[in-house]
Protein backbone atom coordinates (compact mmCIF):
# COMPACT_ATOMS: atom_id res chain seq x y z
CA UNK A 1 0.00 0.00 0.00
CA UNK A 2 1.22 3.45 -0.59
CA UNK A 3 0.78 6.53 0.92
CA UNK A 4 1.19 9.80 -1.19
CA UNK A 5 1.55 13.09 0.58
CA UNK A 6 -2.50 14.05 -0.17
CA UNK A 7 -3.32 10.81 1.93
CA UNK A 8 -0.53 12.28 4.80
CA UNK A 9 -0.94 15.65 4.88
CA UNK A 10 -4.09 17.27 5.29
CA UNK A 11 -5.71 20.39 3.27
CA UNK A 12 -8.86 20.63 3.50
CA UNK A 13 -10.99 22.18 6.31
CA UNK A 14 -12.88 18.92 6.68
CA UNK A 15 -9.75 17.08 7.24
CA UNK A 16 -8.97 19.21 9.90
CA UNK A 17 -11.84 18.91 11.72
CA UNK A 18 -11.09 18.44 15.40
CA UNK A 19 -12.21 15.98 17.40
CA UNK A 20 -14.48 16.48 20.60
CA UNK A 21 -15.13 14.09 23.63
CA UNK A 22 -17.09 14.03 26.43
CA UNK A 23 -15.66 15.77 29.67
CA UNK A 24 -15.96 12.24 31.73
CA UNK A 25 -13.63 10.65 28.93
CA UNK A 26 -11.15 13.69 29.36
CA UNK A 27 -11.19 12.93 32.99
CA UNK A 28 -11.29 9.31 33.26
CA UNK A 29 -9.42 7.83 30.66
CA UNK A 30 -6.18 9.56 31.52
CA UNK A 31 -7.27 8.93 34.94
CA UNK A 32 -7.74 4.76 34.63
CA UNK A 33 -4.33 5.27 32.67
CA UNK A 34 -2.60 6.43 35.80
CA UNK A 35 -4.60 3.92 37.68
CA UNK A 36 -3.15 1.08 35.35
CA UNK A 37 0.39 2.34 35.55
CA UNK A 38 0.08 1.92 39.31
CA UNK A 39 -1.99 -0.85 39.75
CA UNK A 40 -1.69 -3.60 36.88
CA UNK A 41 2.43 -4.21 37.59
CA UNK A 42 1.99 -5.54 41.11
CA UNK A 43 0.55 -8.76 39.25
CA UNK A 44 2.55 -8.72 35.97
CA UNK A 45 6.11 -6.45 36.32
CA UNK A 46 6.32 -6.45 32.70
CA UNK A 47 3.47 -4.00 31.87
CA UNK A 48 5.11 -1.62 33.90
CA UNK A 49 6.78 -0.74 30.66
CA UNK A 50 3.57 0.41 29.17
CA UNK A 51 3.69 4.08 29.50
CA UNK A 52 -0.37 4.18 29.07
CA UNK A 53 -0.23 7.78 30.53
CA UNK A 54 1.89 9.15 27.40
CA UNK A 55 -0.29 7.41 25.26
CA UNK A 56 -3.92 8.73 26.12
CA UNK A 57 -2.02 12.31 26.25
CA UNK A 58 -0.60 11.43 22.57
CA UNK A 59 -4.11 10.64 21.88
CA UNK A 60 -6.04 13.50 23.22
CA UNK A 61 -3.58 15.77 21.76
CA UNK A 62 -3.28 14.30 18.12
CA UNK A 63 -7.36 14.18 18.29
CA UNK A 64 -8.47 18.03 19.51
CA UNK A 65 -5.91 19.77 17.57
CA UNK A 66 -5.19 21.77 19.56
CA UNK A 67 -1.32 23.19 20.92
CA UNK A 68 -2.63 24.79 23.84
CA UNK A 69 -4.85 22.02 24.40
CA UNK A 70 -2.41 19.28 24.14
CA UNK A 71 -0.13 20.76 26.33
CA UNK A 72 -2.51 21.50 29.28
CA UNK A 73 -3.66 17.64 28.90
CA UNK A 74 0.07 16.75 28.67
CA UNK A 75 0.92 18.63 32.19
CA UNK A 76 -1.96 17.61 34.00
CA UNK A 77 -1.35 14.22 33.03
CA UNK A 78 2.50 14.37 33.84
CA UNK A 79 1.69 16.18 37.22
CA UNK A 80 -0.77 13.29 38.22
CA UNK A 81 2.10 10.90 37.30
CA UNK A 82 4.61 12.73 39.23
CA UNK A 83 2.59 12.41 42.60
CA UNK A 84 2.33 9.09 42.60
CA UNK A 85 5.72 8.76 41.40
CA UNK A 86 8.71 9.14 43.34
CA UNK A 87 10.34 11.73 40.99
CA UNK A 88 9.95 15.45 42.38
CA UNK A 89 6.50 17.07 40.57
CA UNK A 90 7.48 18.95 37.19
CA UNK A 91 9.40 15.70 36.14
CA UNK A 92 6.42 14.13 33.93
CA UNK A 93 4.81 17.49 33.79
CA UNK A 94 7.31 19.19 31.49
CA UNK A 95 7.85 16.06 30.19
CA UNK A 96 4.63 15.89 28.97
CA UNK A 97 3.24 18.97 28.50
CA UNK A 98 5.95 19.36 25.93
CA UNK A 99 4.46 15.87 24.24
CA UNK A 100 1.32 17.55 24.54
CA UNK A 101 2.11 20.51 22.16
CA UNK A 102 4.64 18.91 20.11
CA UNK A 103 1.38 15.78 19.37
CA UNK A 104 -1.05 18.20 18.94
CA UNK A 105 1.04 20.48 16.42
CA UNK A 106 1.49 17.27 14.76
CA UNK A 107 -2.01 16.75 14.74
CA UNK A 108 -2.79 19.82 12.60
CA UNK A 109 -0.58 18.82 9.80
CA UNK A 110 -1.01 15.06 9.07
CA UNK A 111 -3.99 12.45 8.91
CA UNK A 112 -3.54 10.92 12.57
CA UNK A 113 -6.48 8.92 11.37
CA UNK A 114 -4.15 6.44 9.72
CA UNK A 115 -2.96 3.21 11.52
CA UNK A 116 0.46 3.43 9.97
CA UNK A 117 0.99 6.87 11.12
CA UNK A 118 -0.55 6.28 14.73
CA UNK A 119 2.24 3.72 14.93
CA UNK A 120 5.08 5.83 14.02
CA UNK A 121 3.48 8.52 15.80
CA UNK A 122 3.23 6.39 18.69
CA UNK A 123 6.48 4.90 18.56
CA UNK A 124 8.55 8.42 17.98
CA UNK A 125 6.86 10.09 21.27
CA UNK A 126 7.83 7.05 23.17
CA UNK A 127 11.57 7.43 22.51
CA UNK A 128 11.02 11.67 22.64
CA UNK A 129 9.04 11.26 25.72
CA UNK A 130 12.20 9.02 27.24
CA UNK A 131 15.23 10.67 26.09
CA UNK A 132 13.31 14.50 27.33
CA UNK A 133 13.07 12.62 30.78
CA UNK A 134 16.60 11.15 30.55
CA UNK A 135 17.65 14.94 29.32
CA UNK A 136 15.69 16.54 32.67
CA UNK A 137 16.77 13.78 35.01
CA UNK A 138 20.60 14.62 34.03
CA UNK A 139 20.15 18.71 33.66
CA UNK A 140 17.98 19.31 36.31
CA UNK A 141 18.55 16.57 39.16
CA UNK A 142 22.02 15.54 38.18
CA UNK A 143 21.37 12.24 37.78
CA UNK A 144 23.42 10.05 35.92
CA UNK A 145 21.07 8.13 34.03
CA UNK A 146 22.29 6.00 31.09
CA UNK A 147 19.84 6.32 27.68
CA UNK A 148 19.65 2.71 27.17
CA UNK A 149 19.04 3.38 23.31
CA UNK A 150 18.12 -0.49 22.10
CA UNK A 151 15.88 -0.80 25.74
CA UNK A 152 14.11 2.08 24.52
CA UNK A 153 13.48 1.31 20.77
CA UNK A 154 12.38 -1.86 21.51
CA UNK A 155 9.79 -0.66 24.35
CA UNK A 156 8.69 2.20 21.95
CA UNK A 157 7.75 -0.78 19.93
CA UNK A 158 5.74 -1.97 21.88
CA UNK A 159 4.05 0.74 23.37
CA UNK A 160 3.52 2.14 19.79
CA UNK A 161 1.74 -1.16 18.86
CA UNK A 162 -0.96 -0.81 22.09
CA UNK A 163 -1.05 2.90 21.10
CA UNK A 164 -2.41 1.94 18.05
CA UNK A 165 -4.91 -0.67 19.50
CA UNK A 166 -5.44 2.07 22.33
CA UNK A 167 -6.45 5.01 19.43
CA UNK A 168 -8.69 2.36 17.93
CA UNK A 169 -10.91 1.54 21.04
CA UNK A 170 -10.60 5.31 21.99
CA UNK A 171 -11.75 6.36 19.01
CA UNK A 172 -15.41 5.05 19.49
CA UNK A 173 -15.91 7.29 22.19
CA UNK A 174 -15.51 10.65 20.28
CA UNK A 175 -18.30 12.82 20.35
CA UNK A 176 -20.55 12.46 17.11
CA UNK A 177 -21.27 15.64 15.60
CA UNK B 1 4.25 43.68 22.35
CA UNK B 2 0.84 42.31 22.90
CA UNK B 3 0.72 41.20 18.90
CA UNK B 4 3.66 39.60 19.39
CA UNK B 5 2.40 37.25 22.21
CA UNK B 6 -0.88 37.02 20.67
CA UNK B 7 0.76 35.72 17.42
CA UNK B 8 3.02 33.21 19.10
CA UNK B 9 0.13 32.25 21.76
CA UNK B 10 0.43 28.77 21.43
CA UNK B 11 4.40 28.81 22.21
CA UNK B 12 3.94 31.41 24.85
CA UNK B 13 1.65 29.54 27.00
CA UNK B 14 3.74 26.33 26.19
CA UNK B 15 7.04 28.45 27.83
CA UNK B 16 4.81 29.58 30.96
CA UNK B 17 3.67 26.29 32.23
CA UNK B 18 7.14 24.37 31.24
CA UNK B 19 8.65 27.68 33.14
CA UNK B 20 5.75 26.95 36.13
CA UNK B 21 6.63 23.64 36.76
CA UNK B 22 10.52 24.68 36.55
CA UNK B 23 9.85 26.85 39.02
CA UNK B 24 7.95 24.00 41.06
CA UNK B 25 11.09 21.91 40.59
CA UNK B 26 13.27 24.22 41.63
CA UNK B 27 11.83 25.02 44.91
CA UNK B 28 11.55 20.84 45.97
CA UNK B 29 15.00 20.51 44.58
CA UNK B 30 16.40 23.48 46.32
CA UNK B 31 14.37 23.01 49.77
CA UNK B 32 15.06 19.51 49.28
CA UNK B 33 10.92 19.77 50.22
CA UNK B 34 8.13 17.85 48.44
CA UNK B 35 4.98 19.55 47.53
CA UNK B 36 3.18 17.81 50.00
CA UNK B 37 -0.11 19.23 49.39
CA UNK B 38 -0.61 17.65 45.56
CA UNK B 39 0.97 14.19 46.61
CA UNK B 40 -1.34 14.04 49.71
CA UNK B 41 -4.05 14.56 47.39
CA UNK B 42 -3.11 12.26 44.95
CA UNK B 43 -2.29 9.41 47.07
CA UNK B 44 -5.85 9.68 49.29
CA UNK B 45 -7.74 9.75 46.23
CA UNK B 46 -5.70 6.68 44.65
CA UNK B 47 -5.63 4.59 47.29
CA UNK B 48 -9.64 3.48 48.08
CA UNK B 49 -9.69 2.65 44.15
CA UNK B 50 -6.56 0.40 44.51
CA UNK B 51 -7.43 -1.24 48.04
CA UNK B 52 -11.19 -1.85 46.61
CA UNK B 53 -9.69 -2.81 43.05
CA UNK B 54 -7.22 -4.99 45.16
CA UNK B 55 -10.15 -6.43 47.09
CA UNK B 56 -12.27 -7.00 43.70
CA UNK B 57 -9.05 -8.57 42.40
CA UNK B 58 -8.90 -11.26 45.08
CA UNK B 59 -12.35 -11.92 45.13
CA UNK B 60 -12.76 -11.89 40.91
CA UNK B 61 -9.94 -13.92 40.90
CA UNK B 62 -11.05 -17.17 43.49
CA UNK B 63 -14.58 -16.83 41.57
CA UNK B 64 -13.22 -17.31 37.69
CA UNK B 65 -11.21 -20.20 39.09
CA UNK B 66 -13.48 -22.29 40.80
CA UNK B 67 -16.30 -21.29 38.09
CA UNK B 68 -13.59 -22.87 35.61
CA UNK B 69 -13.04 -26.08 37.49
CA UNK B 70 -16.78 -26.24 37.87
CA UNK B 71 -17.52 -25.83 33.88
CA UNK B 72 -14.72 -28.95 33.13
CA UNK B 73 -16.26 -30.95 35.78
CA UNK B 74 -19.55 -30.77 34.32
CA UNK B 75 -18.80 -31.77 30.64
CA UNK B 76 -17.96 -35.05 32.64
CA UNK B 77 -19.93 -36.15 35.25
CA UNK B 78 -23.22 -34.31 35.70
CA UNK B 79 -23.46 -36.10 38.97
CA UNK B 80 -20.30 -35.27 40.60
CA UNK B 81 -19.80 -31.98 39.34
CA UNK B 82 -21.46 -30.24 42.07
CA UNK B 83 -19.79 -32.22 44.48
CA UNK B 84 -16.56 -32.17 42.99
CA UNK B 85 -16.70 -28.34 42.80
CA UNK B 86 -18.25 -27.86 46.05
CA UNK B 87 -14.90 -29.72 47.38
CA UNK B 88 -12.42 -27.94 45.06
CA UNK B 89 -14.44 -24.85 46.42
CA UNK B 90 -13.72 -25.43 49.61
CA UNK B 91 -9.98 -26.52 49.03
CA UNK B 92 -9.27 -23.50 47.14
CA UNK B 93 -10.68 -21.54 50.04
CA UNK B 94 -9.06 -23.10 52.42
CA UNK B 95 -5.76 -23.07 50.57
CA UNK B 96 -5.82 -19.53 50.61
CA UNK B 97 -6.76 -18.88 53.44
CA UNK B 98 -3.79 -21.34 54.77
CA UNK B 99 -1.63 -19.28 52.54
CA UNK B 100 -2.76 -15.94 53.87
CA UNK B 101 -2.63 -17.43 57.48
CA UNK B 102 0.94 -18.82 56.95
CA UNK B 103 2.35 -15.34 55.42
CA UNK B 104 0.28 -13.77 58.52
CA UNK B 105 1.69 -15.98 60.47
CA UNK B 106 5.49 -15.89 59.62
CA UNK B 107 4.91 -11.98 59.96
CA UNK B 108 3.33 -11.98 63.16
CA UNK B 109 6.08 -14.43 64.76
CA UNK B 110 8.92 -12.33 62.85
CA UNK B 111 7.25 -9.41 64.13
CA UNK B 112 7.33 -11.28 67.60
CA UNK B 113 10.51 -12.44 68.07
CA UNK B 114 12.10 -8.92 66.75
CA UNK B 115 12.53 -7.05 69.54
CA UNK B 116 12.37 -4.07 67.20
CA UNK B 117 8.44 -2.35 67.33
CA UNK B 118 6.65 -2.81 63.95
CA UNK B 119 3.72 -2.46 62.16
CA UNK B 120 2.32 -4.65 58.91
CA UNK B 121 1.21 -3.44 55.60
CA UNK B 122 0.31 -4.49 52.61
CA UNK B 123 1.59 -3.07 49.42
CA UNK B 124 -1.63 -1.91 47.51
CA UNK B 125 0.16 -0.69 44.29
CA UNK B 126 3.33 0.63 42.71
CA UNK B 127 4.49 4.11 41.96
CA UNK B 128 3.89 5.53 38.59
CA UNK B 129 7.19 6.16 36.16
CA UNK B 130 7.42 2.80 34.92
CA UNK B 131 10.44 1.74 37.26
CA UNK B 132 8.70 -0.62 39.64
CA UNK B 133 11.48 0.39 41.87
CA UNK B 134 8.86 2.05 44.43
CA UNK B 135 5.85 0.59 45.91
CA UNK B 136 2.31 1.86 47.91
CA UNK B 137 1.36 0.47 51.40
CA UNK B 138 -2.11 0.82 52.93
CA UNK B 139 -0.20 2.09 55.97
CA UNK B 140 0.21 5.95 56.59
CA UNK B 141 1.05 8.63 59.10
CA UNK B 142 -2.47 7.71 60.97
CA UNK B 143 -0.47 4.56 61.79
CA UNK B 144 2.50 6.07 62.94
CA UNK B 145 4.39 5.39 59.68
CA UNK B 146 6.85 8.38 59.01
CA UNK B 147 9.22 9.18 56.24
CA UNK B 148 12.89 7.18 56.38
CA UNK B 149 11.37 4.17 58.34
CA UNK B 150 12.89 0.80 57.47
CA UNK B 151 10.53 -1.35 55.57
CA UNK B 152 11.37 -5.49 55.88
CA UNK B 153 10.25 -8.54 55.38
CA UNK B 154 11.01 -11.93 57.54
CA UNK B 155 13.90 -12.93 54.34
CA UNK B 156 15.06 -9.27 54.87
CA UNK B 157 15.38 -5.61 54.42
CA UNK B 158 12.94 -4.10 51.46
CA UNK B 159 13.27 -0.31 51.49
CA UNK B 160 12.31 2.57 53.13
CA UNK B 161 9.24 4.99 53.51
CA UNK B 162 9.90 7.66 51.11
CA UNK B 163 7.12 9.53 52.14
CA UNK B 164 3.83 8.97 54.27
CA UNK B 165 0.64 10.08 53.85
CA UNK B 166 -2.97 9.71 56.13
CA UNK B 167 -3.52 6.34 54.35
CA UNK B 168 -0.80 5.24 52.43
CA UNK B 169 3.24 5.76 52.26
CA UNK B 170 5.29 5.31 49.37
CA UNK B 171 8.52 2.46 49.97
CA UNK B 172 11.32 3.08 48.12
CA UNK B 173 12.57 -0.70 47.35
CA UNK B 174 15.96 -1.66 47.57
CA UNK B 175 16.68 -2.03 44.25
CA UNK B 176 16.23 1.51 43.00
CA UNK B 177 19.54 3.03 42.34
CA UNK B 178 19.24 5.93 44.69
CA UNK B 179 18.60 3.60 47.61
CA UNK B 180 21.56 2.79 50.21
CA UNK B 181 21.79 1.44 53.44
CA UNK B 182 24.92 0.33 55.38
CA UNK B 183 25.75 -3.11 54.92
CA UNK B 184 28.45 -5.84 56.79
CA UNK B 185 29.55 -9.25 55.35
CA UNK B 186 28.68 -11.97 57.84
CA UNK B 187 32.38 -13.91 57.50
CA UNK B 188 34.62 -11.33 57.25
CA UNK B 189 32.44 -8.26 58.44
CA UNK B 190 33.56 -6.14 55.65
CA UNK B 191 31.85 -2.77 55.19
CA UNK B 192 29.95 -1.42 52.47
CA UNK B 193 27.61 0.32 51.04
CA UNK B 194 24.53 -1.60 49.63
CA UNK B 195 22.87 0.31 46.54
CA UNK B 196 20.05 -0.94 43.72
CA UNK B 197 20.79 -1.49 40.49
CA UNK B 198 17.43 -1.22 39.49
CA UNK B 199 16.64 -4.19 37.55
CA UNK B 200 16.22 -6.29 40.46
CA UNK B 201 19.67 -6.61 41.90
CA UNK B 202 21.68 -4.55 44.37
CA UNK B 203 25.27 -4.14 44.51
CA UNK B 204 27.56 -3.44 47.74
CA UNK B 205 30.15 -0.57 47.22
CA UNK B 206 32.62 1.21 48.73
CA UNK B 207 34.31 -2.28 49.68
CA UNK B 208 38.42 -2.26 48.95
CA UNK B 209 39.92 -4.63 46.35
CA UNK B 210 41.91 -6.03 49.17
CA UNK B 211 38.45 -7.14 51.60
CA UNK B 212 37.69 -10.71 51.18
CA UNK B 213 33.81 -11.06 49.87
CA UNK B 214 32.86 -14.60 48.87
CA UNK B 215 30.40 -15.31 46.72
CA UNK B 216 27.26 -16.74 48.87
CA UNK B 217 28.26 -14.79 51.39
CA UNK B 218 25.30 -13.12 53.31
CA UNK B 219 25.83 -9.37 53.91
CA UNK B 220 23.50 -7.89 57.03
CA UNK B 221 22.88 -4.32 57.75
CA UNK B 222 25.51 -2.72 59.85
CA UNK B 223 23.08 -0.20 61.69
CA UNK B 224 25.19 2.47 60.71
CA UNK B 225 22.79 4.07 58.37
CA UNK B 226 19.94 5.11 61.58
CA UNK B 227 17.40 3.86 59.31
CA UNK B 228 17.69 -0.09 59.09
CA UNK B 229 18.56 -1.63 62.45
CA UNK B 230 21.70 -3.44 62.83
CA UNK B 231 21.67 -7.25 61.86
CA UNK B 232 18.59 -7.20 59.05
CA UNK B 233 19.83 -9.77 56.40
CA UNK B 234 20.39 -7.61 53.27
CA UNK B 235 21.28 -10.06 51.05
CA UNK B 236 23.35 -13.39 49.49
CA UNK B 237 26.40 -12.61 47.28
CA UNK B 238 25.74 -13.62 44.01
CA UNK B 239 29.02 -12.27 42.20
CA UNK B 240 32.39 -10.42 43.30
CA UNK B 241 34.78 -9.43 40.81
CA UNK B 242 37.81 -6.68 41.57
CA UNK B 243 37.22 -3.02 39.94
CA UNK B 244 38.68 0.05 39.36
CA UNK B 245 39.21 0.87 43.39
CA UNK B 246 36.95 -0.99 44.94
CA UNK B 247 35.34 -4.73 44.42
CA UNK B 248 32.29 -5.03 42.29
CA UNK B 249 30.14 -7.46 44.63
CA UNK B 250 26.71 -8.12 43.43
CA UNK B 251 23.73 -8.97 45.89
CA UNK B 252 20.32 -10.54 45.55
CA UNK B 253 18.03 -9.10 47.68
CA UNK B 254 16.60 -11.39 50.06
CA UNK B 255 13.42 -9.57 51.03
CA UNK B 256 12.15 -9.69 47.58
CA UNK B 257 13.31 -12.99 46.77
CA UNK B 258 9.55 -14.69 47.60
CA UNK B 259 7.22 -11.48 46.44
CA UNK B 260 5.96 -8.38 47.81
CA UNK B 261 2.46 -8.49 49.49
CA UNK B 262 2.88 -8.24 52.83
CA UNK B 263 5.63 -6.11 54.48
CA UNK B 264 6.35 -4.51 58.25
CA UNK B 265 7.23 -1.31 58.73
CA UNK B 266 9.93 -0.87 61.91
CA UNK B 267 8.52 2.01 63.90
CA UNK B 268 10.98 1.57 66.94
CA UNK B 269 14.33 0.00 65.32
CA UNK B 270 16.47 -2.13 67.92
CA UNK B 271 19.94 -3.51 67.09
CA UNK B 272 20.72 -6.82 66.58
CA UNK B 273 23.28 -9.30 66.59
CA UNK B 274 25.10 -10.08 63.11
CA UNK B 275 24.41 -14.47 63.24
CA UNK B 276 27.79 -15.69 63.46
CA UNK B 277 28.73 -18.26 60.44
CA UNK B 278 28.44 -21.72 62.20
CA UNK B 279 32.28 -24.07 61.60
CA UNK B 280 31.72 -27.68 59.52
CA UNK B 281 30.14 -29.97 62.67
CA UNK B 282 30.39 -32.92 60.48
CA UNK B 283 33.17 -35.31 61.68
CA UNK B 284 36.32 -35.17 59.51
CA UNK B 285 37.70 -39.40 58.42
CA UNK B 286 40.93 -39.37 58.39
CA UNK B 287 42.67 -42.71 57.45
CA UNK B 288 45.16 -44.70 59.50
CA UNK B 289 48.88 -43.92 58.48
CA UNK B 290 50.63 -46.05 55.63
CA UNK B 291 53.11 -48.91 57.29
CA UNK B 292 56.48 -47.98 57.95
CA UNK B 293 59.61 -50.50 58.50
CA UNK B 294 59.86 -51.46 61.63
CA UNK B 295 56.21 -50.37 62.71
CA UNK B 296 56.21 -53.41 64.95
CA UNK B 297 59.25 -53.10 66.98
CA UNK B 298 58.02 -48.68 66.92
CA UNK B 299 55.24 -49.43 68.63
CA UNK B 300 57.29 -50.93 71.37
CA UNK B 301 59.04 -48.03 72.36
CA UNK B 302 56.61 -45.46 71.18
CA UNK B 303 55.98 -42.62 73.16
CA UNK B 304 52.61 -43.08 73.91
CA UNK B 305 52.65 -47.01 73.54
CA UNK B 306 50.49 -46.30 70.64
CA UNK B 307 50.54 -47.55 66.92
CA UNK B 308 51.49 -44.90 65.69
CA UNK B 309 54.27 -44.09 67.72
CA UNK B 310 57.32 -43.54 65.72
CA UNK B 311 56.04 -43.65 62.58
CA UNK B 312 56.98 -42.06 59.21
CA UNK B 313 55.33 -39.30 59.99
CA UNK B 314 57.12 -38.37 63.14
CA UNK B 315 58.47 -34.64 62.89
CA UNK B 316 61.55 -33.48 63.95
CA UNK B 317 59.81 -32.60 67.44
CA UNK B 318 58.32 -35.83 67.88
CA UNK B 319 62.29 -37.64 66.94
CA UNK B 320 63.48 -35.16 69.37
CA UNK B 321 60.81 -36.02 72.15
CA UNK B 322 61.50 -39.85 71.61
CA UNK B 323 65.74 -39.17 71.68
CA UNK B 324 65.14 -37.63 75.26
CA UNK B 325 62.54 -40.28 76.14
CA UNK B 326 65.19 -42.87 75.57
CA UNK B 327 68.09 -41.01 77.01
CA UNK B 328 65.79 -40.64 80.07
CA UNK B 329 64.83 -44.11 79.67
CA UNK B 330 68.36 -45.55 79.69
CA UNK B 331 69.37 -43.06 82.99
CA UNK B 332 66.38 -44.29 84.63
CA UNK B 333 64.91 -40.67 84.74
CA UNK B 334 60.92 -40.28 84.04
CA UNK B 335 60.50 -36.85 83.08
CA UNK B 336 58.48 -34.62 84.70
CA UNK B 337 59.27 -36.60 88.30
CA UNK B 338 62.15 -34.72 89.74
CA UNK B 339 62.12 -34.47 93.47
CA UNK B 340 64.39 -32.76 95.16
CA UNK B 341 68.38 -34.15 94.87
CA UNK B 342 67.42 -36.16 92.04
CA UNK B 343 70.24 -36.47 89.73
CA UNK B 344 70.60 -34.86 86.56
CA UNK B 345 69.80 -36.18 83.69
CA UNK B 346 72.74 -36.65 81.31
CA UNK B 347 71.87 -35.50 77.77
CA UNK B 348 75.21 -35.80 76.13
CA UNK B 349 74.78 -39.64 77.11
CA UNK B 350 74.31 -41.47 74.11
CA UNK B 351 72.01 -44.87 74.65
CA UNK B 352 72.91 -47.79 72.95
CA UNK B 353 69.93 -49.09 70.79
CA UNK B 354 67.88 -51.87 72.53
CA UNK B 355 70.08 -51.37 75.55
CA UNK B 356 67.93 -51.70 78.66
CA UNK B 357 67.31 -48.97 81.38
CA UNK B 358 70.16 -50.20 84.62
CA UNK B 359 69.57 -49.34 87.71
CA UNK B 360 69.83 -46.04 88.97
CA UNK B 361 72.96 -44.58 89.86
CA UNK B 362 73.32 -43.78 93.63
CA UNK B 363 75.43 -40.82 93.55
CA UNK B 364 74.93 -39.43 96.89
CA UNK B 365 78.34 -37.56 96.69
CA UNK B 366 77.62 -36.41 93.31
CA UNK B 367 77.65 -32.72 93.12
CA UNK B 368 74.41 -31.94 92.08
CA UNK B 369 73.98 -29.90 88.67
CA UNK B 370 71.87 -27.87 87.75
CA UNK B 371 68.66 -29.21 86.38
CA UNK B 372 67.65 -28.34 82.63
CA UNK B 373 64.39 -27.94 81.88
CA UNK B 374 62.74 -30.90 81.28
CA UNK B 375 60.59 -31.54 78.36
CA UNK B 376 56.90 -31.82 79.24
CA UNK B 377 55.65 -35.25 78.11
CA UNK B 378 52.35 -35.53 77.28
CA UNK B 379 49.72 -38.73 76.69
CA UNK B 380 47.55 -36.71 74.60
CA UNK B 381 48.37 -37.55 70.95
CA UNK B 382 45.52 -35.45 68.79
CA UNK B 383 46.54 -38.35 66.10
CA UNK B 384 46.45 -41.20 68.43
CA UNK B 385 43.30 -43.37 67.59
CA UNK B 386 43.32 -44.14 71.52
CA UNK B 387 42.36 -40.63 72.18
Amino acid sequence: MRYSDDHVLLHTQRETQISRFRAWVLFLVPLAAILFQVYVPLFFQFLAYLELPLIVTVYFALMRRSPIGGLFVGALVGLAQDSLSKNPLGMFGITKTIIGYVAASVGLRLDVDHPLIRLILGFFFFVFHQFIFWALSRGLLGQSMNFETQRTLVLGLLNAIVAVSLFHFLDKLKERA
Amino acid sequence: METLLSRYRNVTVLLLVIFAQLILLAYQVKNDSDVRLIRVWAVTAVTPLARTLEGARGGTTGFLQNYVVLRDTRSENQKLRSELGKLKLENQFLKTELATADRAKALEAFETHTPSKMVGARVIATAAGGSNTAVFVDRGSTSGVEKGMAVVTPDGIVGKVLAAYPTASQVLLVTDPSFAAGVVSQKNHVRGILKGMGHGTCKVDYVQNEEKVETGEWFYTSGDDRIFPKGMPAGQVTAVRPGGSFLEIAVEPSGLANGLEEVLIILEGVHQEIPEVKAAAAPIYLAPPPPTEGAGAAAQTGPTGGPNANSGLATDADKMREHYKEIGDAQNHKFGDNPPGTKAVDFNLQPKPGEKPGPAPTGAGTASKPVPPAPKTTTSDPASPTQ
